[in-house]
């Protein structure tokens, strides 16, 4: 493929394919597309399998010419997963067993009637089968960094070219200046998906213009996803590879560089091989290389791995390591766009961030501009998690409330429990409490309110964890992940780890909560990097919206959650105890041995735990059927 | 950590070295070439010792205490070998929330080691990880390929005896 009339002429043959699954014109050589799941979490809940007895149902039936496996990308509601999509119908087949699958392929495959007994039971209304947009998890979500994951087949260009794919790019090429580029992006509002929100046609321009005669310059894409529970980049990753050597190579000429560089997580190995698979194809296609498209402009893409640290996250310090060195922050100025990659202009963007230039360069600045609040326009995908219903994959428009996010497309909190915060931004963000659910999110209104928007993970908290803890823990996190480079990220940040494990072991001081806040704004100010100067907001944050949990463990030296164990105790009532000694047969410690008081219409006497030897394990309580046990 | 590995004699094999140079060979003038070497000789000898490390520098002509430097500040990198199974124990938030925190203790009482160390009969190693991706299973930990999801405290034994039948 070395022309445009041949992109389009793939275009066109696949395009009638793939609109199979979106209820556009189709016009497919097979009768059905079964869409499965291989994105990280339905391969951990067993999708590999699933697809395997398909291909062997399907060998044995003779359904191969008929309907069409493919394996996809992340289709975003992992709670139900391994997840199984049949079009042209539509039929979403949650948490799919491999002994499902014989009646799915004879009732439905082969019958042409949906098993609605093993569909996700939203999509069932009595009788009728709701479309996916319908329910309550997809219906406010607005797909655009996620257009493509969980439609196409990421291991085959063809599929992405389909959904018009390197159409941008063959415009951009052939009919934009490197000026119109940027000047598009500018318009189009877009701002740094990573978590700090800088503006990436900003970003761009910079790099274009800050030093005219650089001989080399590079594109990076941060696919360095450090965050503790965040999988939007390894989700795009997954699913739609192409879309970020696409956008890369937009980037490079908007910027006037030949080379770009992924830096993506080792721990993400499924991405690694797809982002291999895609680089080859689109070398092959001519869609990187050499005289792209026939107009002279070369670019190639790199891949590099990063080695499981967090501070890779941070710009500087993610081309410090992909010049083979420890991954330290560098100071800034000069920035990135003056002296980067190897002392040359260069420009680092995130995952997510690419992943939405296609779209702005097809549809235009206007179009995106459209979407979101006055000052952080399209969507943002948020990977939902923690004590939730639907844990996944979201992708909404900004300015949507954390309430809708929480309540609707989340489906609340389970087990009956109340809510007690949302953690944003990873362990440079903050939590938010109740008091905040009905505002927008944009990356402003975070800030706002002490948190961030950071590159996307949204856990949610109930009633059962303690905000003192979660401090502890995000601390404990960045002690660890502190490079050391500089004094007060490295020094601080243990000494501040500390003092919260005093506080949950219940020897804390309220002198040491104000110390702790002294630290906060200490490091705050005197850090080199952004993931220094943010270390400090968990603690912040929890002691903005839960200082009364700090006090009580301080004070009356409680854990209002009951997860400080060191400051629980557990106790007997005495008449609501049968004497069944199921407790002092579970009890690890010999801590529980029986009374001589006999509850009223009891038979036997009831038991006592001894606190000296308790270990506090809990064992009792589930132990309990009569629920006599209680910790306080 | 458990002085007993660190005496671990390094075992490597000419088959390994020779593996490991051709790597070499093939990174010569790549720019940040480092990490992806260091990278390859993990994937070939497991673990990147002292002696291996002295192999790369020997013929790179990077010095010593920069390789040092590097393999020690990168969590990837191990100067020890592992056990036979790696369990991984995902204490990202979204498992810490649901309760992971638990699970990592119990299999540290279970195995009678610390996390970052291995049994000594080179059976397993146990290791805190952050964040796999895949939250939607939470609390999640992996041994070695096989991941396990959606686990409680319970499950620990169960897993366990998988591996030493």
């Amino acid at each position: 493929m070395k022309t445009l009339e041949e992109l389009k002429a793939v275009r066109e043959s696949m395009e009638g394919e793939v609109a199979l699954r979106t209820h556009g014109n189709a016009s497919s050589k097979y009768e059905r597309h079964v869409l499965v799941c291989g994105g990280t979490g339905c391969t951990s809940s067993g999708s590999p399998k699933i697809i395997a007895k398909l291909e062997e149902e399907f060998a044995a039936k003779g359904l191969t010419d008929k309907v069409q496996i493919v394996k996809t990308g992340c289709f975003g509601l992992c709670e139900r997963g391994p997840i199984m999509i049949v079009y042209p119908e539509g039929s979403f087949y949650s948490r799919v067993g491999v002994d499902e699958i014989t009646r799915i392929v004879d009732e439905h495959l082969i019958g042409g009637n949906p098993v609605k007994e093993f569909l996700y039971e939203e999509t069932v209304d009595g009788d009728e089968i709701k479309s996916l947009d319908d329910t309550a998890f997809y219906k406010k979500q607005h797909r655009v960094a996620l257009r493509n994951c969980g439609v196409i087949n990421p291991e085959n260009i063809n599929e992405y070219i389909g959904r018009d794919g390197y159409k941008a790019l063959g415009k951009v090429l052939t009919e934009m200046t490197p000026e119109d580029v940027i000047q598009t992006i500018l318009d189009s509002g877009l701002r740094g998906r990573g978590g700090g929100g800088f503006p990436t046609g900003m970003k761009w321009k910079l790099a274009r213009n800050i030093v005219p005669d650089a001989d080399m310059k590079y594109v990076c894409c941060n696919a360095d996803e450090g965050d503790p529970g965040a999988f939007m980049d390894r989700s795009v990753l997954e699913g739609d590879p192409h879309v970020v050597l696409e956008a890369m190579t937009i980037a490079g000429y908007a910027i006037g560089a030949k080379q770009g560089y992924i830096y993506v997580r080792a721990e993400y190995p499924i991405a690694v091989e797809r982002l291999n698979i895609a680089i080859a194809q689109a070398r092959e296609a001519g869609m990187l290389g050499k005289d792209i498209f026939g107009t002279g402009f070369d670019f190639d893409i790199d891949l590099r791995l990063g080695a499981g640290a967090f501070v890779c996250g941070e710009e500087t310090a993610l081309m410090t390591s992909i010049e083979g060195n420890r991954g330290e922050p560098r100071p800034r100025p000069p920035f990135p766009a003056e002296k980067g990659l190897f002392q040359k202009p260069t420009i680092l963007n995130n995952v997510e961030t690419y992943a939405n230039i296609p779209q702005i360069i097809l549809n235009g600045a206007d179009w995106f501009a459209g979407m979101g609040t006055e000052k952080s326009k399209g969507t943002k995908v948020f990977a939902l998690g923690g004590k939730i219903k639907n844990t996944g994959l979201v992708e909404i428009p900004m300015g949507t409330t954390l309430r809708e996010v929480i309540e609707e497309i989340g489906g609340g909190i389970p087990n009956g429990k109340k809510f007690k915060a949302a953690q944003t931004g990873g362990p440079s963000g903050g939590c938010i409490p109740t008091e905040h659910f009905d505002i927008p999110i944009d990356y402003d209104n975070l800030i706002g309110i002490g948190s961030m928007m950071g590159s996307g993970g949204l856990i949610v908290m109930d009633e059962d964890n303690c905000m003192v803890d979660i401090a502890k823990f995000f601390l404990e996190f960045t002690v660890d992940e502190s490079c050391g480079k500089c004094t007060p990220c490295r020094i601080c940040t243990k000494r501040m780890y500390e003092i919260l494990d005093k506080i949950t072991k219940g020897k804390g001081t309220l002198e040491d909560i104000d110390k702790l806040e002294e630290l906060c704004y200490h490091i705050k100010s005197n850090s080199l990097c952004g993931l220094g100067q943010t270390a400090p907001n968990p603690v912040l944050s929890t002691l903005r919206y839960f200082r009364d949990e700090y006090i009580a463990h301080v004070v009356d030296k409680k854990c209002p959650a009951g997860v400080c164990k060191d400051l629980l105790s557990f106790e007997i009532v005495k008449d609501k105890c049968i004497g069944c000694g199921m407790c002092a047969k579970q009890c690890p410690a010999s801590a529980i041995s029986r009374t001589d008081y006999i509850a009223p219409g009891k038979k036997l006497a009831a038991m006592e735990i001894d606190k000296d030897k308790c270990v506090k394990c809990g064992a009792c309580i589930a132990s309990c059927k009569f629920k006599a046990i209680i910790k306080k | 950590m458990n002085s007993a590995k660190s005496t671990v004699p390094f075992k490597g094999t000419k088959e390994q070295e020779a593996q490991l140079l051709a790597v070499i060979e093939e990174k010569k003038g790549m720019q940040g070439a480092l990490m992806p070497i260091l990278q390859k000789a993990q994937e070939i000898y497991g673990y990147l010792p002292i002696e291996v490390q002295k192999i790369i520098s020997d013929n790179t002509g990077i010095p010593m205490e920069k390789i040092y430097g590097v393999v020690t500040f990168y969590a990837q990198f191990s100067l020890y070998p592992k056990g036979e199974y790696t369990i991984s124990v995902c204490l990202g938030t979204a498992c810490y929330v649901k309760g992971s925190g638990d699970i990592y203790e119990k299999l540290q009482e279970k195995l009678g080691i610390a996390g970052g160390e291995c049994t000594a009969d080179g059976k397993f190693s146990l290791e805190a990880c952050r964040c796999i991706g895949a939250c939607g299973l939470a609390p999640v930990l992996t041994v070695n390929e096989d991941v396990y999801g959606r686990l409680t405290v319970d499950d620990v034994d169960k897993i366990i005896e998988k591996y030493t039948a």
